[in-house]
């Protein structure tokens, strides 16, 4: 392993794969108010990831009051608490900023249903 | 002058890590050391003080020269030597030859000067070279990157030394003061140092103890 990919292991964050563009996800970041800390919460549609090992970051849009937001998050920040995948939706592009121009209905996803593989029946 | 203790390594290359409050900390790695004291220059036989270090096991096409000067300190032959001068003969007393330096010498924290070679830039013009700011791109503008004036007429009759004109850029020694240790790893022989580093990934790299450290910064970087 090179130096650099063994200096970014360690900040590496083993739950933090498993969703993708397209994805509907719930950010949970921590957010120091003061003295305090809380939990923010950030709901949206991913439409990017970027960069890899512990450079890496992903992009969550949504719309709140009607104005698109934008909040692009370091993968692997000790400031996020954890990922929570909502939706699935079926895109065919790895950057989804089309959607930036879209709004409304237009906007929407085709949500990808779960493939359930067939539990093979044993023969009796 | 130079006049602390250091290492020999190699710039890695740059990456960034989490800090305490989960900002990114742009870190460059340095992989230094561990450096063989070679031999040791003290002012009563060489006239200056200063530690010889060998950096990176040397095992084919050792020149005889070269072979004979390892022999007689009795240390295997490394790829590079250099010296480090040192402040006062005392400081010298500490070391000996065939002794080896790691990166265990510094903390994270303390403040410490990196010296390498930039990198080549081949002939530039002002604008890059001296930071010129150069005349307007647009606007009827006759005048874009060119040096423009560069002194009198008949007297002198001859351009001052010195002037700033397009030439030759980068490949220069320089050093980069008190940058921050972010984080040491010994076993790997690494070192993270905060912000950049002259030269590109795999040159060879000179980080030593802060030379132009302040007392009270002394302090503070041992707080830390």
């Amino acid at each position: 392993m090179d130096a650099i990919r063994l200096v970014e292991a360690g900040q590496i964050k083993k739950d933090r794969e498993g969703f993708g563009p397209g994805d509907t996800v719930r950010v949970l970041v921590k957010v120091v108010e003061g003295e305090k800390e809380r939990t923010q919460l950030f709901e949206g549609i991913v439409i990017r990831r970027r960069g890899e090992g512990a450079r890496a970051s992903f992009t969550v849009r949504r719309i709140s009051y009607g104005v698109g937001v934008e909040r692009t998050f370091p993968l692997h920040s000790p400031r996020i608490e954890r990922v929570e995948v909502v939706r699935r939706s079926r895109v065919r592009r790895s950057k989804l900023y089309y959607l930036r121009g879209l709004a409304g209905k237009a906007a929407r996803l085709k949500e990808k249903r779960a493939v359930v593989i067939p539990t093979t029946t044993e023969d009796t | 002058m130079a006049r602390k203790e250091g290492l020999i390594g190699r710039k890695v290359g740059m990456t960034q890590v989490f800090g305490d409050d989960g900002n990114h900390v742009p870190v460059t790695v340095i992989e230094a050391g561990p450096c063989t004291i070679v031999g040791i220059r003290t002012n009563d036989t060489h006239g200056y003080d200063a530690l010889q270090l060998g950096f990176g096991a040397k095992k084919k096409n050792v020149s005889k020269p070269a072979a004979g000067l390892f022999k007689k300190v009795n240390v295997a032959p490394m790829r590079v030597i250099r010296e480090i001068r040192l402040e006062k003969t005392e400081k010298l007393q500490g070391y000996q030859v065939g002794q080896s330096l790691t990166v265990a010498m510094f903390q994270p924290g303390e403040l410490v000067d990196v010296v390498s070679v930039s990198k080549g830039k081949g002939f530039q013009g002002g604008v890059k070279r001296y930071g010129w700011y150069g005349g307007d791109a647009t606007h009827g503008s006759m005048f874009h990157r060119a040096p423009g004036s560069i002194g009198a007429s008949s007297d002198p009759s001859r351009v001052w030394p010195g002037h700033h004109l397009p030439g030759r850029m980068g490949g220069e020694r320089r050093t980069v003061l008190n940058l921050s240790v972010v984080r040491v790893m010994a076993e790997q022989n690494l070192v993270l140092v905060r912000g950049a580093v002259p030269g590109a990934s795999g040159s060879l790299v000179m980080i030593r103890k802060s030379v132009k450290l302040k007392k009270a910064q002394q302090k503070a970087a041992e707080k830390k």
